[in-house]
């Protein structure tokens, strides 16, 4: 007698780099090869869901939201934030623009062999504070201690699961054109505070970090707009423009971006201009991008600015047909350029 | 913002951009070229060719520092930073250009001690801080960033560092620009003038252009104001027959140049009797060397440097792109196997590379007239 064997459908793995490199940790195109290539295949199984801040599962019946999220920053401590209030932000915010509360998070420490205790301490009552103004529960957690010089002071990741919002269905395949591009805030402080806190460069300039959880301002667009509300998404690393071109491909429309329109601080600005850096492509700790059915733009925008930090919330751009899979950027003077993603780290210019 | 707010200002932009289109003869077609990559980064970036009349062809020039290297140089750089007492320090545009054995950034990777840094005197201070190590900067620019190694090799010299060396690359715009006018598959009208370059070298060396050559020369700032004013004093030259050499970039340009950059320079540096420039071969006193008197900072006479050679990739027109012989897109690889992420030439590295230039910003550009119609 035949036995038949079923074999699973073989993976396919894409990614084909020799080695990991800094860029495949910047968020950009790098990530989203290694991610795509390799974790999404071999660990995601045939799922061809577009990659998501959060996934969604059913137990029982009850659809339940969960993320992870690690944190490495260097310095530990810049104004601003710390590392302990990134690591609870974090984590909140991919819940929140996935449509879901935070309710519960574990985390992990990897601490270094001689690590103070009082920086410790510092992190600890930071994530305690950030979870405390979030609405969010700590129940559990794990620590790991490697030798000295294997680790940079403390890493600590975090994993949380939320409770969709109700009546909100992010998915980027209900984006049509016409659609309306929202943003929260202006963006690039958290990034160019941490390079300027890095001390590397003689640059001083008045900017913190935006890192906060932006749960309040999603509550309040979505009892204003919940069923307008088509896609979310915070840009963290590789900034707005690695976000929206997300976007694109995910609903293979194009991207207009109105670029006076988008809020950026003169620090940064100015940070930028000096360094050659776009501040479409900086990280952002606090903010988040929205695209929104155009009935619902101007209510979606109203609830945001009434919402306390969401004053400067604006409308950037708009979802169309072309260029198709990409973002254009249109200046006020009628120039347009491709807003690509972020090719590896952001690199300063030198003349 | 204050000095780039004023030069965005969109009304004066498109009245700027009218009176462009009421200059331009539209029985003629124009060549222009604008030579240095900022300005190449510029166009891309604001999207000014949209804002030119089709018979304005604006041609990217050579002066991308990191574009102009040969391979070779990448490589004998990196042999040195495969010794662990060595730390190699360059400039973040260096990182990602790849050597015959990977880029600066690959070498890092693999272990060695790759360090980016904002200016020669950051190498400086690594020296300092690492006392039992030797730091050697990578150095690469035009006349922009040769005063700051310059002077920092003053100081390395008066302060007694000796674990420090510099690896001199410096090349200087004016033979490049000679190089490409002598080459005869090249028809110009007329040149957009380097804004920063001259901001050391001043306005006069660009005079030969003018006498031996006839073409108008406009040196320019890099906002798009600045960029379109230079567009509208080459159609006045040319529409009264005229060449000279204008300066758009008063504010930042004197037209002597900088004396003290130069009493810098010249006090640290002399010219190469040749070159290698990756596109357009060897030049005669196109680069600068060290001194004899600072020789023991010189990295090419302290160490043992092989003098790699090393041919460009085979399919790869970076030569032709770089004369502007070739548009970006019209190279075999161009967003096949060059791209920005596995850029095969150096000119889809930098910022200031056309071919990155105008893979970032311009390719898939086409169906643009649909979403501004849209979106109007």
């Amino acid at each position: 007698m035949q036995t038949i064997v079923e074999e699973s459908v073989p993976a396919r793995i894409r990614f084909r780099e020799p080695q990991i490199e800094m860029a495949h940790g910047a968020g950009g195109k790098a990530s989203r090869r290694l991610v795509e290539g390799l974790f999404a295949p071999l660990l995601f199984g045939a799922s061809s869901e577009p990659l998501a801040d959060a996934s969604f599962v059913s137990i029982d019946g009850t659809r339940i939201a969960i993320t992870t999220d690690s944190f490495v920053v260097k310095p530990l401590r810049f104004p601003g934030g710390s590392i302990g209030e990134l690591a609870i932000n974090g984590t909140v915010n991919d819940l929140a623009v996935s449509g879901a509360r935070a309710e519960a998070l574990v985390c992990t420490f990897v601490l270094e062999a001689g690590l103070p205790t009082e920086i410790l301490e510092a992190e600890v009552r930071a994530m305690a504070n950030a979870a405390r103004k979030a609405g969010v529960k700590i129940t559990g957690g794990d620590t790991k201690v490697v030798e000295h010089g294997k680790a940079d002071h403390m890493y600590i990741s975090t994993t949380g699961i939320g409770r969709p919002l109700h009546g909100v269905r992010i998915d980027p395949q209900s984006v049509r054109p016409g659609d309306k591009v929202l943003l929260s805030g202006p963006i690039g402080d958290h990034g160019i505070t941490i390079l300027l806190a890095r001390r590397e460069l003689d640059i001083e300039a008045d900017l913190s970090s935006d890192t906060r959880s932006v749960l309040p301002l999603v509550e309040a667009m979505t009892i204003a707009a919940g069923p307008g509300i088509r896609w979310m998404r915070d840009p963290t690393r590789g900034g707005a423009a690695t976000s929206l071109n997300e976007l694109a491909r995910d609903c293979g429309l194009g991207i207009a971006l109105h670029e006076d329109q988008v809020p950026i601080h003169d620090a940064v600005r100015g940070a930028c201009e000096l360094l050659g850096l776009d501040p479409l492509h900086i990280a952002n700790e606090g903010q988040f991008l929205a695209v929104v059915a155009p009935a619902y733009a101007d209510a979606a925008l109203n609830a945001l600015n009434l919402t306390p930090g969401g004053e400067e919330a604006c409308i950037i751009g708009e979802v169309a047909d072309q260029p198709a899979g990409s973002v254009l950027g249109i200046t006020s003077y009628g120039g347009t350029r491709i807003v690509d993603m972020l090719v590896g780290d952001p690199l300063p210019r030198i003349c | 913002m204050k000095f780039v707010d004023e030069f965005r200002e969109p009304e004066l932009i498109t009245k700027t951009a009218e009176e462009i289109r009421r200059l331009a003869d539209p029985t003629r077609h124009y060549r222009f070229m604008e030579v240095c990559g900022g300005h190449t980064h510029a166009i891309y970036r604001f999207g000014l060719k949209d804002l030119l009349p089709e018979n304005i062809e604006l041609i990217h020039g050579p002066g991308c520092p990191v574009c102009v290297l040969p391979m070779g140089r990448i490589d004998d750089g990196l042999s040195l930073a495969m010794d662990p007492n060595v730390i190699f320090a360059a400039f973040g545009d260096m990182m990602r250009v790849p050597g015959a054995n990977g880029s600066p950034l690959e070498y890092k990777a693999r272990g060695m001690d790759v360090r980016i840094v904002y200016s020669p005197s950051d190498a400086l201070k690594l020296a300092r801080t690492n006392p039992d190590r030797h730091v050697m900067f990578f150095a690469i620019g035009f006349e922009t960033t040769a005063p700051s190694t310059a002077l920092t090799l003053m100081r390395a010299r008066s302060e007694g560092i000796r674990n420090f060396s510099v690896f001199c690359n410096h090349v200087t715009i004016i033979p490049a620009i000679r190089a490409i006018l002598d080459s005869p598959d090249m028809r110009l009208d007329a040149f957009i003038g380097p804004g920063h370059v001259s901001t050391v070298i001043g306005c006069r060396p660009y005079e030969w252009i003018v006498h031996d050559e006839h073409k108008p020369i406009v040196v320019s700032g890099f906002e798009p104001l600045d960029m379109l004013q230079s567009i509208v004093m080459l159609l006045r030259q040319l529409q009264s027959g005229e060449a000279k050499v204008e300066n758009q970039y008063k504010r930042v340009v004197p037209w002597e140049g900088n004396r003290a950059a130069l009493r810098a320079m010249a006090e640290v540096f002399q010219l190469r009797p040749y070159f290698e420039w990756r596109g357009l071969g060897f030049i005669s006193q196109s680069a600068l060397r060290i001194r004899d008197e600072y020789a023991e900072w010189d990295t090419e006479r302290r160490f043992q440097v092989p003098g790699v050679r090393v041919t460009d990739p085979k399919a790869a027109q970076c030569g032709e792109v770089l004369k502007g012989v070739l548009k970006p897109h019209q190279c075999k690889l161009f967003g096949r196997e060059c791209t920005p992420e596995h850029p095969i030439g150096a000119l889809m590295v930098s910022s200031e590379g056309s071919c990155a230039a105008y893979y970032n910003y311009e390719h898939r550009k086409a169906a643009t007239a649909s979403v501004l119609s849209s979106t109007a």
